[in-house]
């Protein structure tokens, strides 16, 4: 009875250990691959696919496939598909400036607050207590509705109230590793408190935030989507929210209209939880030791 | 727990200094608005009314004012309905609460359901079918879940009403009408808490499986107890904990939820009313169901902490 | 083959015969526990001595059918409890015997006591499941075996949270609800390791108070020798999975056969002089544990450690060997006069 001896195991950088392991996570990398090729077709599509989106272009509700029109036309005999294509960008734009814009704020309020604690950390966590009973897409609704709907406002107005998670989940890291040996010895050795918050503790955060910004783009999006549904955007910008709010009195005659975009969303944010999925088991070494 | 209420009681003045500071932020003021819907008035008719409305009165001054008159139940006037804000509001909660809390309980219910059951058989395939639901369910829009649904259950196979809470046709007693409204409540009820129900099992799976490797649930089989009682008695009990928590968090998610889910049913609650004041500019109302939709997430933080007390002894014994 | 060598009229309570159990790792499958023997009598407390990861935890935790599931099974043998083999019972019948006739407590009371009943509760369950007393007499129960464990103020303390207890009572409870209904085995693994050496010697003196009045057997898992000197009248030594000497506690304290154990006991030099009124923890014997890839070998697993090491014990398994109360497994077995 003896065991299979194991393979010898060389020492690698902790980064190229978690992107193996996460390329071993086969629904990540298509999800990955799906991703950048909706991304792809957001930047490319609208330069090849030449059709614009505001055009009348042939009868309404004309249903997929007819006419050379793959996805139809809409209430307004508008190409479905082309819509689509350069809803993809303003989706994906949105979705990316909303999450970087929430994860800046989340992760420096969380830093300041996981770090100096005591007053500073007490009024911090007010405020992320305070943003946190603000249900987000109401108080985001306000936003609009006080400061216009274009898509810098929009923008703003999602990443000002999605931040609070990040801020909490960065404070919780810092505060369990500000504890740790690595950082009293640099502490001991002199360095500044701004070097030890962002060169020695923040990189060792960072797994978790970095699952929470995929999971964030995500949820950017849809938020996005959510508003434009509602009518809350820039009236001269396609977004697949905003064909699925347009088309929305017509769902009896052309359900399409409305269920293809919806298609697009859910695409894109499944495929952003699941690289979300991936990353935390790539990047959370206790799960890896299984 | 009094702790906790004084702290709920200054996160509702905080929302109320917020809501000032951005009305006062804002382009364009209450005179502006007025005199729109006059059709125009030149300056010194403005001046009146601003003067009426204490508007050339200093910030501070008339931060003070609003919230006394806040603490009044006094929210404003909103010129667009012809009504106080307040009226226009409490006539439009009891809508948005019943699917606020119908959704969230059903969302509770059959999360934790799934979850166990999940975790009790992980690597069955209904566990597959959890996680496969959760993400799924995460990842679509909440609007076109909903308009999904719609077409199925209301346009194409007639089993639901397509809009609004009542059948005005319907007439009879108090039975009849409660059912109306559940009939009413179904659709957008499942759709409202598809996100959550996804949530909910999977974050309950996690910890259903987390509790069954402690302690003291080797100690509950070392007693001889049935599987069942193992399970159900010592670690769901834990394992709700953290479940509940997510729950609190959660209430301002489902408001949001309820925003979009009242817009595709027509249903008349506080969300539809946000959205036509919006349209129609009518900032009074807007910021009085901001405060109100704010005061709703503060009771259910509330109501979560005595759940949380209930479950956990440790929690209520530090005070 | 059947290695008990123990003879006596009456039947054992507790007969392991070559049991192994596997363990599976994500280095593999081995055997943590390895074709191990030994019998336990009625009102008989036995030890189980030996360091940490050596398979002391996983035989009791196989006794009490309570494997984890999916990384470990009985590989082989079998666990003969009153005449029934364990392993092969039901889930109902283990749930019968469990806390009724075959009980445990567990090295951390800290966390083995769930935190959200009160200690009354916990205890009265076992009485109702097992006994099915109503739940007012449960209640009653549960106060006097906590007044029997000696906490004060049962009435009182009845109704607490497990948090509202000191290390020391928790596993005063652990014991109280082990003893709810009068088994006739009582496994305790490591039950004074997390609590302060002032309590360990209040809770063996409970435990040694306790088997004298019911009668129970008790199998001791420790790693402290002292314990052993003090409780026990029949010891195992474990290494590795494998049960490397057994026999009767002063005579193999006396006369040590295996090189291990004569490390153990060097460890602790006050034993050897028999006096035990101060215990002092196992220090060490030079080299560590083999890893788990190693066990299952076919050679002796001491052999790294052992400084009489020579070509026979690193290319076949030493046999055990028995004389009329011990046996040892050691090619070359130190205790002359004994093994020869």
């Amino acid at each position: 009875m003896t065991t299979e001896s194991p393979s010898p195991i060389k020492a690698r950088h902790p980064a190229a250990d978690a992107i193996a392991m996460f390329f071993k996570n086969i629904p990540a990398v298509v999800a990955l691959i799906v991703l950048t090729a909706i991304i792809l077709a957001g930047i490319f599509g609208p330069i090849f696919y030449a059709a614009d989106p505001y055009d009348m272009v042939w009868a309404p509700f004309s249903p997929p496939g007819e006419e050379g029109f793959i996805f139809g036309t809409d209430y307004l005999g508008r190409d479905l598909f082309a819509g689509i294509l350069h809803g993809a960008r303003v989706s994906l734009l949105v979705g990316l400036s909303a999450a970087a814009m929430t994860v800046f704020i989340g992760v420096t309020i969380g830093a300041l607050a996981g770090f100096f604690q005591g007053w500073v950390e007490e009024v911090l966590m007010r405020i992320t207590e305070f943003f946190q009973v603000l249900p987000t897409l109401l108080f985001s609704m306000v936003i609009v509705a006080l400061f216009g709907a274009s898509l810098p406002v929009i923008t703003l107005a999602i990443g000002l109230v999605s931040w609070p998670a990040v801020a909490r989940i960065t404070r919780a890291e810092f505060l369990s590793i500000r504890q740790l040996e690595y950082v009293t010895a640099s502490r001991a050795s002199g360095m500044k408190p701004f070097g030890l918050m962002f060169s020695i503790i923040l990189p060792n955060a960072a797994p978790p935030i970095i699952v929470q910004t995929a999971l964030m783009v995500g949820s950017a999006i849809l938020f996005e989507a959510g508003l434009s549904f509602l009518g809350l955007t820039d009236p001269n910008v396609v977004s697949w929210g905003q064909i699925i709010g347009s088309n929305r009195p017509y769902i009896l005659d052309a359900g399409y209209t409305v269920t293809l975009p919806g298609v697009a969303i859910f695409i894109t944010v499944l495929c952003l939880s699941l690289i979300g999925d991936g990353l935390n088991d790539a990047l959370n070494p206790k799960l890896r030791q299984r | 727990m009094i702790q906790r209420v004084a702290n709920a009681a200054l996160l509702l003045i905080a929302v109320l200094v917020l809501n000032f500071t951005m009305m006062h932020l804002a382009p364009g003021d209450i005179a502006d608005t007025i005199s729109q819907s006059m059709g125009g008035a030149d300056a010194t008719v403005m001046q009146q009314i601003r003067a009426e409305y204490g508007l050339d009165q200093p910030f501070l001054f008339q931060l003070k004012t609003y919230i006394t008159k806040v603490l009044h139940f006094d929210l404003g006037y909103s010129y667009f309905y012809n009504q106080p804000v307040t009226t226009l509001i409490l006539e439009k909660l009891p809508a948005t609460l019943l699917l606020v809390i119908s959704a969230q309980l059903l969302a509770l219910v059959l999360g934790i359901l799934m979850g166990v059951y999940a975790a009790r058989n992980r690597n069955g395939f209904f566990s597959f079918l959890v996680t496969l639901f959760a993400l799924l369910g995460y990842s679509a829009p909440v609007f076109w879940t909903g308009i999904l649904l719609l077409i199925a259950f209301s346009l194409k196979i007639q089993w639901f009403p397509v809009a609004g809470m009542v059948d005005v046709t319907i007439s009879g007693g108090f039975f009849t009408r409660a059912l109306d409204i559940a009939h009413h409540l179904f659709l957008p009820m499942i759709t409202l808490a598809s996100i959550f129900i996804a949530l909910y099992s999977r974050l309950c799976r996690a910890s259903v499986m987390e509790v069954l490797g402690t302690d003291y649930v080797r100690t509950a089989k070392a007693k001889g107890l049935p599987e069942r009682s193992v399970v159900y008695k010592h670690a769901l009990r834990n394992a709700l904990a953290p479940v509940v928590t997510l729950a609190g968090l959660q209430f301002s998610a489902v408001v949001s939820g309820a925003v979009l889910v009242e817009t595709v049913f027509s249903w008349p609650g506080l969300g539809s009313l946000a959205l036509q004041s919006i349209i129609a500019r009518d900032t009074p109302t807007i910021l009085g169901i901001l405060f109100f939709s704010a005061l709703v997430v503060i009771v259910g933080n509330l109501l979560t902490d005595i759940v949380l007390r209930m479950l956990d002894p440790r929690i209520a014994s530090k005070g | 083959m059947n290695d008990s060598f123990r003879s006596q009229n009456k039947p054992a309570l507790l007969k392991v015969q070559n049991l192994t159990i596997e363990l599976t790792t994500r280095l593999g499958t081995a055997p943590v526990i390895d074709d191990v023997s030994f019998e336990l009598h009625e009102g008989e407390t036995l030890c189980f001595v030996g360091e940490s990861g050596c398979g002391k935890s996983m035989t009791a935790l196989a006794l009490m059918g309570l494997l984890p599931e999916k990384v470990s099974r009985i590989a082989s043998g079998s666990i003969e409890f009153n005449g029934v083999d364990v392993t092969q019972a039901s889930a109902d019948f283990l749930n019968q015997l469990r806390g009724n006739e075959l009980s445990m407590i567990f090295q951390e009371p800290m966390t083995s006591l769930n935190p959200v009943f009160t200690v009354g509760e916990q205890i009265a369950e076992v009485l109702r499941h097992h006994q099915g007393v109503d739940k007012s007499t449960g209640v009653k129960l549960a106060t006097q075996l906590l007044d029997q464990v000696k906490i004060p103020e049962a009435h009182r303390r009845v109704h607490s949270f497990p948090h509202e207890l000191s290390g020391g009572q928790r596993q005063r409870v652990m014991i109280a609800m082990a003893l709810a209904c009068q088994p006739k085995l009582l496994i305790a693994d490591e039950p004074t390791t997390a609590l302060d050496v002032t309590v360990q010697a209040q809770i063996f003196d409970l435990l040694d108070e306790l088997q004298k009045e019911h009668n129970t057997a008790i199998m001791l898992i420790t790693h402290d020798m002292g314990v052993v000197a003090e409780m026990a009248e029949r010891m195992v030594v474990m290494y590795a999975g494998r049960k490397i000497e057994e026999g009767p506690v002063d005579e193999v304290l006396q006369q040590p056969a295996h090189p291990y154990t004569r490390g153990l006991i060097a460890c602790v030099p006050h034993l050897q002089a028999f006096m035990h009124e101060e215990r002092v923890p196992l220090l060490e014997v030079p080299g560590v544990v083999p890893s788990l890839n190693q066990f299952g070998g076919n050679q002796c697993l001491f052999a790294d450690r052992c400084d009489q090491v020579n070509e026979r014990c690193l290319n076949n398994r030493p046999e055990n060997k028995y004389t009329n109360q011990r046996s040892v497994a050691c090619w070359y077995p130190t205790a002359e006069g004994v093994f020869l």
